[in-house]
């Protein structure tokens, strides 16, 4: 498990490092703004999936919660990359872990009651992990704007915070 | 007659303030980008809390097995303390969020 969620951080990494698919070392702001937004957004429809399944009142407050705080601040970020006139653009990373949660959506689907509940708190822990390792290693150092980086980091602690409240979930289905 | 007993009540008032020992007090908390600000307070019995949260989010200060003041975003939130004691509290949606009171009796 451990070395699974290594290896997924590193692919992020892994993506920029090599330059092979964007021929840079290190993203670009605008790269940077899509990445973080869409590791938001992929939250957000992870949680509605979860809404719309579990009939766990935990794992239900606990994907509302997801849902509320993504939504809010993905609207922050956009508020930003409007005031600073930056187009969020498309990369792989965006990619692939938008492939990757379409991925875990089709298998979660395929699963009811507790089984469902499990599966969707042990991923959301995986996930946040996994943003956590890309947001400190890569997005962050490689912010050039001080605004971005602000927020950022402020997403960092609030999904150091999610990432925890998963755990805690976690060990409550136990 | 009017006159005298509003006058009469005002004295009383008066009064009662001066006599307590030490009026309650409100201490208040600010929440920014996740953290209490500050994080520890000390307090006494009566007094209250009052957190502001200024984030676009939703938090609490939650006391396990305790207290649960829910703090909207950007709204406050409030909490008479009613013991003695020290406690440590969290935000139940962010739980690394961290704060502590010490409520003297
Ligand atoms: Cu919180």
């Amino acid at each position: 498990m451990t070395i699974k969620l290594t290896t997924a951080a590193a692919a992020i990494a892994l993506l920029f490092s090599t330059g092979g698919a964007l021929g840079n070392d290190k993203p670009t702001d605008p790269q940077i703004a899509h990445i973080a937004y869409t590791a938001g957004v992929l939250d957000v429809e992870a949680a509605k999936q979860a809404i719309a399944t579990s009939k766990n009142k935990t794992v239900v407050e606990f994907a509302e919660s997801m849902l509320r705080d993504h939504e809010s601040v993905n609207k922050q970020a956009l508020d930003l990359v409007k005031k600073l006139n930056v187009t969020p653009e498309d990369n792989d990373t965006s990619k692939s872990l938008s492939q990757a949660a379409e991925a875990k959506r089709q298998e979660l689907a395929k699963l009811k009651g507790g089984e469902f509940d499990k599966a969707y708190i042990e991923h959301e822990v995986a996930y946040h992990k996994q943003v956590n390792g890309a947001l400190e290693t890569l997005l962050i150092p490689s912010a050039q704007n001080a605004e971005l980086k602000s927020l950022l980091e402020t997403g960092l602690k609030l999904f150091q915070g999610h990432q925890q409240h998963a755990e805690h979930v976690a060990a409550a289905l136990k | 007659m009017f006159i005298t007993r509003a006058a009469i009540v005002l004295l009383s008032m008066g009064a009662a303030a001066a006599a307590a020992p030490s009026q309650a007090e409100t201490i208040q908390v600010s929440i920014d980008r996740l953290v209490y600000l500050p994080a520890e307070i000390e307090a006494k019995v009566g007094d209250e809390v009052e957190w502001i949260n200024r984030d676009a989010l939703v938090h609490t200060a939650t006391v396990e097995g305790g207290a649960d003041v829910l703090l909207p975003a950007n709204k406050t939130g409030r909490l008479v303390l009613q013991e003695a004691g020290s406690f440590d509290y969290i935000c139940r949606y962010h739980p690394n969020m961290k704060g502590r009171i010490t409520v003297r009796p």
